[in-house]
């Protein structure tokens, strides 16, 4: 016999939870399905109509994120017959590798400054985090409403004098730029978030530290740092999905050397017609990274969300 | 070990004065305690003694080294935080081990101190373990662990017994006595239970709002307390205090009270409106040879003795008497005092007149 208690969901109330939330994650991961599965489709798949959900997977969205490709005559092409698969992909549409494209150099480009400007935003916010939670600072609370009224306004509102500082500073199109950048907007969340996170760990752990010969910045090394990386776990991965995903700045600051991939993506439709393969592939292979960081990070962001709300 | 000096010690918060200019000395090898209400100021002082907090003036001299605006880092000095502060990271070997590795001693060496500290504190099988698992008393024992490794010039303890539940704090409590005869090391403890501070201490400093009201031995300070609040923190139920008016000159030893003569230890001092008879429960008897009465309003039985509540012309009264003694609701009875345990105090400033109860000179606050 079954009992209920107040604590304890029926059997019921939990099937009924969990197709809730399949549904749910159904429908949020739809379009990450279509794009992943977009980039394994032949062109013509790719814009079948009816929309075919099986379909013969194909490389060839892959091969063209990754190379430039020019037209050939009929007797160079049975003149250089293809020496591997990819090449083959390329001749079958009657088309030879002309070079790499600019993809992976704008995959790079995104790593630097995503990555560079995260460990950036955290460092600089732990720091000045802890100092805020800690310290007697001389105006601490309106210096931390500045910090905060720094996010009161979309970034992108500024755009315009950020521009012309970068050109007059020779910043534009530069990796120190977008990293100074992206450092500077994510600078205010970290500290907010790190102080909330540093606030809660207990003065006495660094007093111990003092008291046991350490000095400061050891005590906040040693035992501040280790019960924060929570914290800074769960920072640092806001910090990086705003820089990676950055479009606005990035469109705006970057165009040669220092181009990221989201301004890059979209440019693939001119260059030979509108490969949406091509622009899937790509689109797939810059959700790797957030989610590979994501899921490493995984068990200190779930802890990091929830905590807080349950004392130790 | 180390005798402590503290001279002249004061700490102010902005406009806020946490401990207003605090002298006393703790021998070498002394359980010294520092006693008050929460916010009297006893903490902060234990803080600047460990240099977790720097005087605004006055000097800590540790071992006649003027130490007051040396880091905590150089004092060498243990520190047990009332919530323990083990590292939550490290599991209970590294946390006694964390001192030495700051010190930079041998892997060898460092091994053998934890080994000996973890000895004394029965606490071996508990070493590889996480101190998140630990119940509160073998917290309470690595903390210890990790103050006494390294052998510190004294012991600095913040109410290190107050996390813990009351049964477990008698037994720790008689476990940090056996540790502090055996180790003869200076200590200096801060709590809020008198009777904590009586048990275990050697002297005692009773503080409120930033100011020592007294300090000495708990004998002096129990049975000669200088001030109304040291006479009202100290002991349970406090001191009894009667109001009445008076006009007392050097070398009284007969006051009139409700219309009674009541005799009090010869007074050394005069004073005149307002003032105090101080009694404690255990002094007060229910006698028939008085004219001084009071009526029963609540008994408490206590097993071997009774505290009974009285009404009197100046105010109420406990009295701590046996239990065979009977007691009734309601029932008017005569009350004596012993006589040379009275203390008087001036009613507007609350500090005791001195008389040949309190005035051997040895407890000055």
């Amino acid at each position: 016999m079954s009992k209920s208690s107040i604590s304890e969901p029926t059997r019921g109330f939990k099937w009924i939870a969990a197709i809730l939330v399949a549904f749910y994650s159904l429908v949020t991961i739809m379009p990450l399905l279509w794009i992943v599965a977009t980039g394994f489709k032949s062109s013509a798949d790719s814009i079948a109509y009816p929309p075919k959900i099986t379909f013969q997977p194909s490389l060839e969205g892959y091969v063209n994120l990754f190379t430039t490709q020019t037209r050939q005559t009929k007797e160079f092409m049975a003149a250089n017959p293809p020496k591997n698969w990819y090449e083959e992909i390329v001749h079958s549409k009657g088309m030879v590798i002309a070079g790499p494209s600019r993809f992976g150099e704008r995959f790079l480009n995104s790593t630097i400054i995503g990555f560079g400007s995260t460990f950036l935003s955290v460092l600089l916010g732990t720091m000045a985090a802890y100092a805020f939670s800690r310290f007697r600072v001389p105006l601490k609370d309106d210096l931390l409403f500045f910090i905060l009224s720094t996010r009161m306004m979309p970034p992108i509102a500024v755009a315009i004098p950020i521009f012309l500082m970068f050109r007059a500073v020779g910043l534009s199109d530069t990796h120190a730029g977008m990293i100074l950048l992206y450092t500077a907007v994510n600078l205010s969340l970290s500290v907010w978030l790190l102080k909330g996170f540093i606030d809660e760990i207990p003065r006495e752990y660094e007093e111990a530290a003092l008291i046991d010969g350490y000095t400061r910045f050891q005590a906040f090394y040693k035992v501040v740092l280790p019960q924060a990386a929570t914290g800074i776990a769960s920072t640092a991965i806001f910090c990086l999905i705003f820089a990676w995903n950055e479009y606005a700045f990035a469109v705006l600051l970057t165009s040669g050397t220092a181009q990221t991939a989201p301004p890059f993506i979209p440019t693939i439709i001119g260059v030979a017609g509108q490969d949406w393969p091509a622009m899937a592939a790509g689109a797939t292979i810059f959700l790797l990274p957030v989610m590979v960081f994501t899921i490493l990070l995984r068990r200190h962001l779930l802890r990091g969300i929830t905590f807080g709300a349950v004392r130790k | 070990m180390a005798k402590i000096q503290i001279k002249n010690l004061r700490k102010e918060f902005g406009d806020f004065t946490a401990v207003e200019a605090s002298s006393f000395t703790i021998e070498d090898g002394e359980f010294f305690m520092l006693l008050g209400p929460s916010g009297c100021g006893k903490t902060t002082t234990l803080r600047m003694i460990a240099g977790l907090e720097l005087p605004t003036s006055g000097e800590v001299v540790i071992d006649g080294e003027d130490v007051s605006q040396m880091p905590a880092s150089q004092r060498d000095i243990a520190f047990v935080f009332q919530m323990f502060a083990l590292y939550p990271h490290l599991n209970v070997r590294k946390n006694i081990s964390y001192p030495l590795h700051s010190q930079g001693m041998s892997r060898v060496e460092i091994e053998r101190k934890v080994a000996d500290v973890s000895a004394t504190l029965e606490i071996e099988d508990l070493l590889e373990k996480p101190v998140s698992g630990l119940s509160g008393g073998d917290r309470q024992r690595v903390a210890l662990g990790r103050a006494i490794v390294r052998n510190p010039k004294c012991f600095l303890m913040d109410e290190p017994l107050g996390a813990l539940d009351a049964e477990f704090r008698e037994h720790m409590s008689d476990e940090l006595l056996r540790l502090h005869n055996k180790m003869k090391a200076t200590t200096v403890y801060v709590t809020h239970d008198q009777l904590e501070a009586m048990q275990m201490g050697d002297k005692i400093v009773v503080m409120n709002h930033g100011v020592i009201e007294q300090f000495g031995t708990p004998q002096q300070i129990y049975n000669t307390p200088k001030t109304m609040f040291v006479a009202d923190f100290i002991g349970s139920p406090p001191m009894n205090f009667l109001n009445f008016q008076a006009k007392l000159k050097i070398g009284t030893t007969k006051i009139k009270l409700g219309n009674q003569t009541v005799d009090v230890p010869e007074l050394y001092q005069e004073t005149s409106g307002n003032t105090v008879f101080g009694v404690r429960p255990e002094h007060v008897r229910f006698t028939d040879n008085t004219g001084y009465r009071g009526i029963v309003t609540a008994t408490e039985y206590l097993g071997t003795n009774q505290l009974v509540t009285l009404d009197t012309a100046n105010g109420e009264i406990k009295a701590r008497i046996s239990s065979s003694q009977k007691a009734t609701v309601g029932e008017t009875v005569g009350l004596g005092f012993e006589s040379q345990k009275i203390t008087l105090f001036d009613g507007k400033s609350g500090s005791a007149l001195r008389s040949a109860l309190n005035n051997d000179g040895a407890n000055n606050g």
